[in-house]
């Protein structure tokens, strides 16, 4: 998923479909970011990210199956953080997700997640048929 | 685990302020509390006029919005009103990108939020 030679460290770990463990997640991720100077913006970017993406691909991916887990890789340099998060889920089309912003939609729960993720970082990339999520901060960035 | 109150909730005259205990509203179960906690304001007190403090809030994510349209509704459809206030740049921007901010009725702070409400 992630090659290690563009980062200072890398760290690769598997999780059930638990909410509970992606938070745990999240704050090894925060706490990394913090050891590495990055901004408070750059940390609630990420962390806002992080929660929409990790949820994202436990409850819609995995469907909050005990037997499927969620893989979760992330790598820091002075530069960037980048995180993959890959789910057992069947996959979905990122463009099928109606915009949450249309007037009709305002009031629907869906793709409020993703359109956040896509302001707040600097890269959001889905593959594998939407079961792979790469997002991506860069330090200082807006 | 224990339901503990997610919000503080405070009468001045005939106006209910919610105010979010948490910094981050984020987790599931913090989530499903706070919607529960706010739903029965409407459902269970029968209040009208509702304005919701975010002075505490620090990070907000998607599910927390969805538990607030929630509640705008029930609100609406109780025939009364939402107002919300104190809400931080960041959060702000939160609601911004969203457009959600089209669909509140937000103000700066808690003072304007109780201005000819």
């Amino acid at each position: 998923m992630i090659s290690a030679e563009d980062f200072d460290e890398l760290f690769d770990e598997t999780i059930p479909s638990d909410t509970a463990k992606g938070q745990e997640v999240q704050e090894r991720i925060i706490a990394l970011m913090e050891k590495y100077n990055f901004t408070e913006r750059d940390i609630f970017s990420t962390r806002l990210a992080l929660e929409e993406g990790i949820i994202n691909a436990i409850k819609h991916g995995n469907r909050m199956d005990q037997n499927k887990v969620v893989r979760i890789q992330w790598a820091i340099s002075p530069e960037k953080i980048r995180v993959v998060i890959k789910d057992e889920g069947p996959g979905f089309d990122p463009c099928d997700v109606p915009d949450p912003t249309a007037l009709e939609n305002l009031e629907r729960p869906c793709g409020r997640g993703i359109m956040l993720m896509k302001a707040f970082m600097d890269l959001i990339e889905y593959s594998e048929r939407g079961t792979i999520l790469t997002i991506e901060k860069n330090q200082g960035s807006e | 685990m224990a339901a503990g109150r997610r919000i503080d909730v405070e009468e001045v005259g005939d106006v209910t302020i919610a105010t979010f205990v948490d910094k981050k509203i984020l987790d599931e179960n913090n989530i499903q509390q706070i919607g529960s906690q706010l739903f029965a304001l409407v459902e269970e007190d029968g209040r009208k006029r509702i304005i919701l403090d975010f002075s505490n809030v620090e990070y907000l994510s998607s599910a927390a919005l969805g538990k607030l349209i929630t509640m705008d509704k029930k609100v609406k459809a109780n025939s009364g009103k939402l107002r919300l206030c104190s809400i931080r740049p960041d959060i702000y921007e939160v609601f911004a990108i969203t457009k959600l901010n089209k669909l509140f009725d937000i103000k700066d702070a808690q003072e304007d939020a109780l201005q000819g409400f």
